[in-house]
């Protein structure tokens, strides 16, 4: 047996323990420092739309003509997105204001690509752990969205 | 806080408006805590600002989600699990799901449990990592999913079935069974997809206890869906898209010596989740055995709470730069 191991249990023990609370104080704290600048994120953020196959940049909202499609997507946006977009969607430093053109452009197939996607790399988790007409609901309130706030 | 202090217990009920007041004549009385906890809990929802984590329901079996960037999840859960030849027993755990990243989150774990007629004891930490694999979704989306385990043999979470992992394992008094340590590696291979709304995972389970004993196999596999799936547009608490239900199946494969399912113990569970307001999250899950090494009834439960921007206030706080 190594050296190591024959150390008096509760000495390994108590180091053992100190050692994780370390390592999972420190991810916390300086995790998510390694990731891209807001300005990084937001450029990235709206490029994804442009990446979007042009098959799934060509599909049509099915709830487009729905009266409530706004305002369940407007809940939907409280509850899950404005943590980062922000209250009104105009950005924060998590994530880029969606009061934009490039969102504004956009077809709603490609942002419900992005949706259920997510841009991983820069920070957005996918989103294809809301139902698919959830993410379609959403996609018609950033559609109702005013630009230039 | 009023009542600080050694007599904190005590003195803070005072202040507390309860039904009766014969409490104040026997101070010796203790209050049963579910009459101070479920109001504040009911206050909590009350006067907290919209906001739904959307947990899926899975106990044991994980989807290929992964905590939102910058979130931390602060999650209990218990189990109740009937033991023949023993005592029944209640274990739980305290867990803190944090999000580096989009594609890592980081887990911690306190576990502890209760044996009925024995004792209450500490019974280990974990430290669990997921990673995803794949940047966009795909017919199926692996997560690795590796986490180290410093826990004893009295440990009886049961948040995975593992080897020959059997009933009689927890037979044993608290004394006897706190006494050996174990310190396991464990790798998940997490494969989950969605379809029609319905999720569907399996788990793979590969567990290496050190220094010198056999991997172990086992599995959980499961499978949820939402009670709807458009959401309302008005803010509800009792909307069905706010409950998923499911179920879920896990259990022992053997190890690298004899690897089979003679000698492992399995459960079926059905699983549903309610996603309250303020990021709350309340689970239940009935658990049954289904052979004769299984524990008769796993009955869980769990509460979590998500604090979005957790990260962000921590590194502030460190001062770490933007």
């Amino acid at each position: 047996m190594r050296a190591w191991m024959r150390l008096p249990r509760p000495t390994t023990q108590a180091m053992g323990r100190i050692l994780i609370l370390l390592v999972f104080g420190l991810t916390l704290a300086f995790g998510q420092s390694e990731g891209p600048q807001p300005t990084q994120l937001n450029r990235g953020a709206y490029a994804e739309l442009a990446k979007v196959p042009a098959k799934e940049q060509a599909r049509q909202n099915p709830l487009a003509s729905d009266p409530d499609a706004v305002a369940a997507g407007g809940k939907l946006f409280d509850e899950h997105c404005s943590k980062c977009h922000g209250e009104n969607a105009k950005g924060t430093r998590e994530g880029p204001s969606l009061r934009v053109q490039p969102v504004r452009q956009a077809t709603p197939g490609a942002l419900f690509s992005v949706l259920t996607n997510g841009v991983v790399r820069r920070g957005m988790p996918v989103w294809s752990k809301l139902p698919e007409p959830e993410r379609w609901q959403l996609v018609s309130f950033l559609k109702s969205l005013e630009t230039g706030e | 806080m009023a009542g600080g202090g050694s007599s904190g217990a005590q003195d803070r009920f005072r202040y507390l408006p309860l039904p009766q007041d014969s409490y104040r004549k026997t101070p010796k009385r203790r209050l049963p805590r579910c009459w101070v906890f479920t109001p504040l809990f009911f206050l909590i929802l009350l006067f907290s600002p919209p906001g739904f984590a959307q947990e899926s329901p899975y106990i044991v079996a994980y989807d290929h989600y992964l905590e939102e960037p910058g979130s931390l999840d602060v999650e209990y859960f218990s189990t109740f699990g009937t033991q023949r030849a023993g005592n029944d027993f209640h274990a739980y755990w305290v867990e803190f799901e944090y999000g580096v990243n989009a594609w890592w989150t980081t887990e911690f774990y306190l576990d502890a449990q209760d044996t009925f007629h024995d004792g209450t004891v500490f019974t280990g930490v974990r430290r669990e990592n997921r990673w995803r694999l794949l940047k966009h979704e795909h017919f199926i989306n692996p997560v690795l999913y590796f986490e180290f385990e410093n826990i004893s043999d009295a440990d009886k979470i049961i948040k995975e079935v593992e080897g020959h992992d059997v009933e009689s394992d927890h037979a044993g008094s608290n004394a006897v069974l706190r006494a050996n340590h174990n310190h396991e590696l464990e790798f998940k291979l997490l494969l989950s997809r969605n379809y029609a709304g319905w999720n569907f995972t399996a788990n793979p389970l590969f567990v290496k206890n050190f220094p010198d004993a056999p991997w172990e196999f086992g599995y959980a596999i499961g499978t949820s869906h939402p009670l709807a799936l458009k959401a309302s547009p008005r803010r509800c608490n009792l909307c069905r898209e706010n409950f998923a239900i499911g179920a879920e199946m896990y259990g022992g494969l053997g190890d690298s010596a004899s690897f089979g399912l003679h000698d492992t113990s399995h459960y079926l569970a059905p699983v549903v989740a309610w996603n309250l307001p303020s990021n709350w999250t309340l689970r239940l899950s009935p658990g049954f055995g289904l052979n004769d090494k299984s524990h008769t009834l796993l009955l869980r439960w769990g509460l979590s709470h998500e604090f979005p921007g957790f990260g962000h206030a921590l590194r502030n706080l460190f001062g770490v730069r933007q």
